[in-house]
């Protein structure tokens, strides 16, 4: 048994990292590039998207005997959503509250932060709750393999991964190349832009600046809601499942460069197949070392981040 | 057109606009002239509400802007040339164009008179805003806010770093814009750039209104031009 396999294995293991990491990642991404505002609740929002799907297809599994699939497709739709209504409304209540004011705004969101933890301990409990994937099918990884009798599949070890893995790559490309269209074929994408590049004169042609922060917010929310219930089948939800998406999105924002679509893709990319294949290979410890001693390095020879422009 | 009287603005605690008053009429041309410092930029801001009014009242057409948040007051009308020409540097020609295109919903025909009016813009639409020449970054300024169809337009140093003939395209643009009925403000610290298409000219000076005098008697005598702006 050779090494081949195992890369196989890692890198796919990565790009489900990725895959949910990139959409995460730019949620926070977006809310700093337009708003200025760190946003140190977007981890709670993820939580929140996790949780809220268990109780949607809890509550269509249960209370109206839907099947797995149908519930979860409707988690799919009304976890974000909900999370987004969530965010504007906390954007209303508390962010134009203290003018955007970029330090404020940190400890407004760490209180946002707690407050939205404990209600969630105090409403849905310590207990890490798992939902049901929608389909399961376990695929066995092929290998090409030159042996006596030629060219041969062969299905080492039992090497597999699943067809939802498979469907989680697939569905968080799909979602980031919605939003990429959004950002730059529509009205609202354009309005978005001209916010994040210049806020008075935006205001000057008539763009109603406190709006478009609001949806933003609710967007970025919205992103990483969506990220956590592609990811709830396979890893659960818990109430403080926040902290590590929130640490590696920070992690991808710096490195892609704040702002920066692109950016933020390829460096989810580098941090979730790094981290898949480093995790498989050596230790996961080591992954997360290594993924921070990058941020070190870009932050002190390119702080604006690899693919970010600089600053003018 | 647009009546401003006893305008009061600042920033914080620091009052910079102590009762501005001036008014331009419909296919006019009004110059406001001063110092560094002397508040020509913050009386634009004032009026198109980026810098909050703390007294005073803004009319167009008879109509009170102050207290309109401040994406409701260029739908009422107002066509605004930032100082320093304030393009999304980032989006392209054409994307700052529908920009202004947005702000009162206009459409495809209006976009077509812009790009007949500065046919260079039209050769570079998919251009980042940003790498345009000084002159066609002025012109793309000038013609994003024409794209409102303004009422009232202004220009805050249109002319500022820009080769003389760039000057002269400016002029004629505002002429034709006076010619078509827009009452124009235009912020200028030079006199010799648009002195020539005034027809008014009030001259600030520490926040305040120095004087109106109309731009015939400042061609007339360049003696009283000195004594207000000391060049």
């Amino acid at each position: 048994m050779d090494f081949g396999p195992y890369l196989v294995f890692a890198s796919l293991e990565g790009a489900v990292l990725a895959a949910t990491l990139s959409l995460t990642a730019l949620g926070l991404s977006l809310v700093f590039g337009v708003m200025r505002v760190v946003n140190v609740a977007h981890g709670e929002f993820f939580m929140l998207g996790a949780v809220a799907a268990w109780f949607v297809s809890a509550l269509g599994g249960e209370a109206l005997g839907l099947p797995a699939w149908a519930g979860f497709a409707a988690a799919l739709v009304l976890a974000p959503a909900a999370v987004g209504a969530l965010a504007w409304a906390a954007d209303r209540a508390i962010l134009a509250r203290v003018g955007y004011d970029p330090e404020r705004t940190i400890v407004a969101t760490i209180g946002l932060l707690y407050i939205l933890q404990q209600l969630t301990l105090m409403g849905y409990g310590p207990e890490a709750r798992p939902v049901e994937p929608p389909f399961n099918a376990r695929i066995a990884l092929p290998w090409p393999e030159w042996g006596a009798d030629g060219f041969a599949w062969t299905w080492p070890w039992g090497f597999g991964t699943t067809s939802y893995k498979l469907f989680v790559i697939v569905a968080a490309a799909a979602l980031l190349m919605a939003v990429w269209a959004v950002l730059s074929r529509s009205r609202f994408g354009l309005i978005m832009r001209a916010t994040q590049y210049d806020r008075e004169t935006a205001q000057a042609f008539g763009i109603p600046v406190g709006k478009v922060y609001a949806w933003t917010f609710a967007l970025g929310a919205a992103l990483a809601a969506a990220a956590a219930v592609l990811i709830v089948p396979i890893q659960q939800a818990h109430y403080l499942m926040g902290g590590d998406p929130l640490l590696l999105s920070f992690i991808v924002v710096i490195i892609g460069g704040l702002g920066s679509l692109r950016g933020t893709v390829l460096a989810a990319l580098l941090i979730g197949m790094s981290d898949g294949v480093i995790s498989v290979f050596f230790s996961p410890t080591l992954a997360k070392i290594l993924a921070t001693l990058l941020v070190a390095l870009v932050l002190v020879f390119r702080p604006q981040g690899l693919f970010g422009a600089k600053t003018a | 057109m647009l009546e401003v009287s006893g305008l009061d603005a600042g920033y914080g605690k620091v009052q910079v606009l102590r009762g501005v008053s001036l008014s331009v009429g419909a296919g006019e041309i009004l110059c406001v002239m001063g110092r560094n410092g002397a508040g020509k930029t913050t009386a634009m801001k004032a009026i198109m509400g980026l810098v909050p009014p703390t007294g005073g009242s803004v009319k167009i057409a008879g109509e009170e802007l102050v207290g309109l948040p401040p994406h409701e007051i260029p739908r009422r009308g107002l066509g605004y040339v930032p100082q320093g020409r304030r393009l999304f540097a980032e989006l392209t020609v054409a994307e700052n164009l529908d920009i202004g295109l947005m702000t009162r919903n206009r459409g495809a025909a209006v976009r077509e008179r812009m790009l007949d009016m500065f046919p260079r813009l039209r050769d570079r639409l998919r251009q980042r805003a940003g790498t345009l020449s000084g002159g066609e970054q002025q012109m793309l300024a000038m013609a994003r806010a024409l794209c409102l169809e303004p009422s009232v337009l202004l220009m805050d140093e249109p002319t500022e770093g820009l080769q003389p003939s760039m000057i002269a395209l400016i002029r004629e643009a505002a002429t034709a814009m006076k010619a078509a009925g827009v009452a124009i403000v235009l912020v200028e610290q030079r006199a010799d750039a648009v002195l020539s298409v005034a027809d008014r000219v009030t001259f600030l000076d520490n926040g305040r209104v120095k004087e109106t005098v109309e731009a015939q008697a400042l061609r007339d005598d360049p003696a009283l031009l000195h004594a207000h702006v000391g060049v």
